[in-house]
């Protein structure tokens, strides 16, 4: 059934059932932008027959952090929600920065074309601390490390974005939360609320495709993750045998692969939840409970893996091109993988006999990770004479530049590679080219 | 040949444009961020995954498609291709409508002057049917007429 109510004397239909407090906002009550804010949030929750609102019990995420000039519509709405002196009910944390020219070189070019392209940068940055920023820090896609401090319980609705983060906190922690867009996040983020469907419920938890995983040896998790991504797109994947080459615990470094693997399921597809048989929360709870009836299949073998990695489009102007940048870090390192790409870049030195890596390499991670990391004098130094810097940056944004997207850039993030002329490489193959400087076998 | 295709409204309306098809999931961001980034009047798909789209033009279209996929900075990107007048004239899917489409179509509606209407659940045949260049009538009711 409809109801209906007068929003600047045009009439909304709705069907959700509010209580009375959420439809005072609706009516204008707290004011014409809460107004906007409620009515943004109904519509959204209608399209997805919402039956109501519920309360989010953690901080929020927020997935624009980069103040690019041409979005001026975002900034209107910031605008509008500090005039009103709208803010989040509790401090959020927010995606990384786009720029750091300490550690991520440019020419005087690029810095011309940075300084066009993210020229709001400072003022967006006001605007956010304006609505409740957690501190200068907060920049960073993994909000969920233990350095930055923005984790949520098993359970905990969420009003987040970052599709890498949102897919990590379903899927790995238990907690719940939509794949919301930018701007929704942070209207749940201020009424405290949000519509509940989807992957808030229990029904919407439940997988729709069981993935096999049948390969001979560990998969690359950014590889595994793009082939699932394309394949289930938007569904939630149950994923046999991946426990018999991560184990059957979270420890750090399985929590390490499967924020690899998520944030491919995210950016290759649109996958907001995955199971884990075995491993992740709800996967070792509920077993196969999890999995609907009629469930799809999808067997990944050594082949089909190659058959995804090979039909990865190559858009350098020159293929054969000699690289000027390599990216690692996309979402944000760990402490841990901080420490293990450390290792590996020094164990490939020696291989090579080399001291330094011939490519210019970027390692990226939280603020407070980075800050942890540089407390193990040892391998921060090590790091370092190496030649390898670290940042804070989203390279993706960097990447954004359109002189830097000229620049034959090597990555080993799935995420990076699909949204920029990046080209993607394994964590063994990325290795040695950091430390050759060429693609060459 | 004229064909009707009855789906549901996600931003009512009515428009007329010409067709432009994705047979699978639309990246938003990977598709829209190239163009508006780079100020042009016109977007072209630039998402290099999906080829249907790729170097096609998007603004002004009826843009028909099985949903979006991708970053959650989608909806945004939407919005803010609606407020700079880059966006499709209609979103037409085959299938429900995706949390990031939908945020995109609902905050171009109540945020911006501009709207871009939109009609889910068109169903397979629909998308089976449609092809580039076609042209699309989106009638209020959420009626689509393909020719």
């Amino acid at each position: 059934m409809l109801s209906d109510y007068q929003f600047k004397g045009v009439k909304m239909d709705y069907k959700m059932k509010l209580t009375e407090d959420e439809l005072a906002i609706l009516n204008g009550e707290k004011g014409e932008v809460m107004a906007k804010v409620m009515k943004s949030l109904v519509m959204y929750g209608d399209v997805f027959n919402a039956k109501r609102m519920v309360e989010i019990s953690a901080p929020s995420h927020f997935v624009t952090s980069f103040g690019i000039s041409i979005m001026k519509a975002v900034f209107d709405i910031m605008d509008e929600i500090n005039n009103a002196g709208i803010t989040t009910i509790e401090k959020f944390t927010v995606d990384p920065r786009p720029l750091d020219y300490d550690n991520v070189k440019c020419n005087p070019l690029e810095k011309l074309v940075f300084g066009i392209m993210y020229g709001k940068q400072e003022d967006y940055e006001e605007q956010l601390k304006k609505t409740g920023l957690k501190d200068s820090n907060a920049f960073s896609c993994t909000c969920y490390m233990e350095e930055v401090g923005n984790i949520p319980k098993k359970g905990d609705i969420l009003s987040w974005a970052e599709s890498s983060a949102v897919v990590y906190a379903n899927s790995v922690i238990g907690a719940r939360c939509n794949r919301n867009s930018a701007l929704i996040e942070m209207f749940g983020a201020i009424l405290g609320k949000v519509p509940e469907f989807d992957l808030l419920t229990d029904e919407g938890r439940k997988a729709t495709w069981v993935v096999e995983v049948k390969t001979s040896k560990k998969p690359e998790a950014q590889v595994l993750g793009s082939a699932i991504g394309m394949k289930v797109m938007s569904d939630v994947p149950y994923i046999k045998g991946l426990d018999k080459f991560i184990g059957k615990e979270l420890s750090e470094q399985a929590k390490d692969y499967l924020k690899d693997m998520g944030a491919a399921t995210a950016s290759n597809g649109a996958v907001g939840l995955y199971h884990v048989d075995n491993l992740t929360p709800e996967a070792v709870e509920l077993k196969h409970a999890l999995i609907q009836e009629n469930a799809k299949v999808y067997v990944i073998d050594d082949a089909e893996l190659e058959r995804v990695k090979n039909s990865y489009p190559i858009i350098w102007k020159k293929p054969d091109a000699k690289p000027s940048r390599c990216f690692i870090g996309c979402p944000h390192l760990s402490y841990n993988q901080l420490i293990e790409w450390t290792d590996r870049i020094g164990r490939e030195l020696d291989k090579q006999k080399k001291t330094k890596v011939a490519l210019e390499t970027i390692f990226t991670s939280a603020p407070d990770v980075v800050a942890h990391f540089k407390e193990n004098k040892e391998y921060h130094e090590r790091l370092l004479s190496y030649g390898v810097r670290i940042s804070s940056i989203c390279p993706l944004m960097y990447m954004n530049n359109p002189i830097c997207a000229k620049r034959a850039v090597v990555t080993n993030s799935n995420k990076l590679r699909t949204y920029t002329t990046a080209r993607y490489y394994t964590d063994e193959e990325i290795t040695s080219i950091a430390v050759r400087g060429d693609i060459s076998k | 040949m004229k064909k009707e295709f009855k789906g549901r409204n996600v931003v009512a309306g009515t428009v007329q444009a010409q067709s432009v098809v994705s047979r699978k999931g639309m990246n938003t961001l990977a598709t829209f961020q190239k163009s508006i980034l780079a100020k042009k009047k016109t977007v072209f798909g630039s998402d290099q995954n999906n080829e249907d789209l790729y170097k096609k033009e998007i603004t002004g279209k009826a843009l028909c498609l099985p949903k979006t996929i991708g970053s959650t900075t989608g909806g945004m990107v939407l919005q803010s291709a609606a407020a700079l007048g880059l966006a499709p004239k209609a979103m037409l899917f085959s299938e429900s409508i995706d949390s990031i489409g939908a945020a995109g179509v609902i905050l171009a509606d109540v945020w911006t002057v501009h709207k871009i209407v939109t009609v889910d659940n068109l169903g397979q045949d629909f998308l089976d049917y449609v092809k580039d260049g076609m042209t699309v009538t989106v009638k209020e009711d959420g009626t689509v007429i393909v020719e």
